[in-house]
């Protein structure tokens, strides 16, 4: 039991910021209409690609020679998700766009 | 009583990178939030596509490492971080910009499966770091042991779940249905668990060893999770391993005690959850039931009727019906789209217009392979925003319509999900097709739809049957319309 509670004193913040982002995140997508399921999808598997930065910072900590490889291929892999996500959501959403102009 | 106190360690590279960090998160929030509304989305988009590069750069310039000396060393081997960088944007890209929209599902479920295999990654490298103060004053059950654990798990299980789902939605992959599979999946997930507490719990640091077991067992947990899942909820899956991911990263986030990760990562985890959730809605599923599966698998549904009667019509009957109607609406389902024949739709939609009849679109919330997939596949044929009617508005004026062509669909008008309470997508909102005074249905045989269950629409007295290829079939329609 104190342990629980040590840890959770520990890491208040995180924790904090934890609750709220969940609300924030369940906030921000009440209300999407059923057309744009696929792209906002799409969109917010593009920011978990976030998990980037973790990689750049294994990688530009890296001193032996399997972190390094392993490292370059997690920084290649992160950088997959990113890219190519935002720019199949940003194809996506140019239909809704040409769509709109008519 | 245990004093904890952080002594904080100030310089201007430090708290720039942290306004980045800030400056990242927000960008996220309006980005998704902008995501969500059909003006704005293309635009929120970009926004957080900012906020990401931002995060990128300012942590390669800036990050720095406390070393055990004392001194503070920044992100190294960036000529190889660059490289790494400008590799993944090209194949990404390319990947992007080659798909076809057809083939959208597959891609996000790729790129998904690429996060999940970076926080992975991340986490079996950063295992063996554990700090030895903490070890020693905690054992392993410290934030530092935890966080690298959930990460590796859904991380793990999100790749593998990912690539399977990926190749299930390109019929790489059939359906592997067992009840079998799915004690094997409980018993699966508690040894993972198990694992979990057991390394948590011991007094030090057990090596490597425990790990490789531990990330190969959520590996095959994510195969096993996804294998014996219908086809047609994988929409459904892919959503959910997205918020999966989403958690993931977060958990590299704790790790690190980086913000952006942090708020990013809780951020898609918890809006994944929702749209999940959401989509579930769409279909009338309950997410339990997704993942337990019972969908398509032991097709029952539709007691074998030996009266039921197939009507073909021919190309020239179906011209003539055509032209002569008033209002006509067209159902289109993934056939349509896998033929490529969304052009040819709206030349026909237009062809009839001119004859002055009035051709509407009904669009099915879950139509082609994912929510909202056909509006984007539609729109890619310039069928104007006005002519798409969703579902529910589309059922109000079926008793009006002369004629509903149902091009390459079948779940979606199957009446089973209304009268069949022994159907396994009974209770899902459907296109009431037959209630029109007729209706022709192009497929290119009788087989089961998505789903996998049959379809008494076939047999419906008002039915009638176009067979042959979406494309094949719609172009010789439109040729016998114009020699009309």
């Amino acid at each position: 039991m104190e342990e629980a509670l040590r840890f959770i004193f520990e890491y208040k913040d995180e924790i904090f910021i934890i609750i709220l982002s969940i609300f924030l995140g369940i906030e921000v997508i009440s209300n999407v209409p059923a057309v744009l399921h696929t792209p906002l999808m799409s969109g917010a598997n593009a920011i978990h690609g976030v998990v980037i930065i973790g990689s750049i910072i294994v990688m530009g900590h890296a001193k032996e020679t399997l972190p390094m490889v392993l490292g370059f291929i997690a920084v290649i892999l992160g950088t997959l998700n990113v890219v190519g996500g935002f720019v199949v959501t940003d194809r996506m959403l140019e239909m809704f766009k040409k769509k709109k102009k008519n | 009583m245990e004093q904890i106190t952080k002594i904080i360690e100030f310089s201007q590279e430090f708290s720039v990178l942290e306004i980045s960090y800030f400056l990242a998160s927000v960008l996220f929030i309006i980005g998704l939030k902008r995501l969500s509304h059909p003006a704005t989305a293309r635009n929120g988009n970009l926004w957080a596509s900012a906020g990401m590069f931002m995060a990128i750069l300012f942590t390669i310039l800036f990050h720095k490492v406390k070393m055990e000396d004392g001194t503070y060393e920044g992100i190294g081997n960036v000529e190889w971080i660059l490289g790494a960088l400008a590799i993944g944007t090209a194949i990404g890209w390319v990947m992007a910009v080659k798909v076809k929209m057809t083939a959208m599902p597959q891609m996000v479920s790729i790129f998904n499966g690429m996060g999940g295999a970076c926080a992975a990654l991340i986490s079996f490298m950063e295992f063996q770091h554990v700090p030895h103060e903490l070890v020693q004053a905690h054992g392993m059950l410290n934030g530092y042991t935890i966080s690298v654990m959930l990460g590796l798990m859904i991380g793990s299980v999100s790749f593998a779940g990912s690539m399977i789902a990926f190749g299930k939605l390109d019929d790489r992959i059939g359906d592997v249905k067992s009840p079998l599979l799915r004690y094997f999946n409980l018993g699966l997930l508690a040894l993972l668990v198990g694992l979990f507490v057991y390394v948590v719990l011991l007094p030090a640091y057990p090596g490597m060893g425990i790990i490789y077991i531990f990330a190969l067992l959520a590996l095959i947990y994510g195969v096993t999770f996804v294998m014996p899942i219908g086809g047609a909820d994988m929409p459904v899956v892919i959503s959910l391993l997205n918020s999966f991911t989403g958690v993931a990263a977060a958990m590299g986030g704790f790790l690190y005690g980086n913000r952006a990760m942090l708020t990013g990562g809780i951020l898609v985890g918890s809006a994944g959850t929702i749209l999940t959730i959401l989509m579930c809605k769409a279909m009338n599923r309950s997410l339990l039931n997704v993942i337990i599966g019972a969908f398509g698998g032991n097709a029952a549904g539709g007691v074998e009727d030996p009266d039921k009667i197939v009507k073909e019509i021919s190309l020239s009957d179906a011209s003539v019906l055509l032209s002569y109607s008033q209002k006509v609406y067209i159902v289109p389902g993934y056939g349509l789209a896998v033929a490529q024949a969304q052009h040819l739709c709206h030349e026909l939609d237009q062809l009839l217009a001119s004859k002055g009849v009035e051709v509407k679109y009904a669009i099915h919330p879950v139509a082609g392979r994912m929510p909202g997939h056909m509006n984007v596949l539609l729109a890619e044929a310039d069928v104007p925003y006005e002519k798409l009617v969703e579902a529910e508005d589309a059922n109000g004026e079926m008793n009006s319509t002369d004629v509903v062509i149902v091009i390459g669909a079948n779940d979606v008008v199957n009446p089973a999900a209304e009268d069949d309470p022994s159907s396994p997508i009974y209770g899902m909102p459907v296109i009431r097709a037959w209630e029109a005074k007729n209706v022709i249905v192009m497929k290119r045989s009788m087989g089961k739809g998505y789903a996998a269950i049959e379809n008494n629409l076939f047999y419906h007295p008002k039915n009638r049957m176009l067979f042959g290829d979406a494309k094949a079939s719609l172009q010789k329609l439109v040729m016998e319309i114009k020699s009309l």
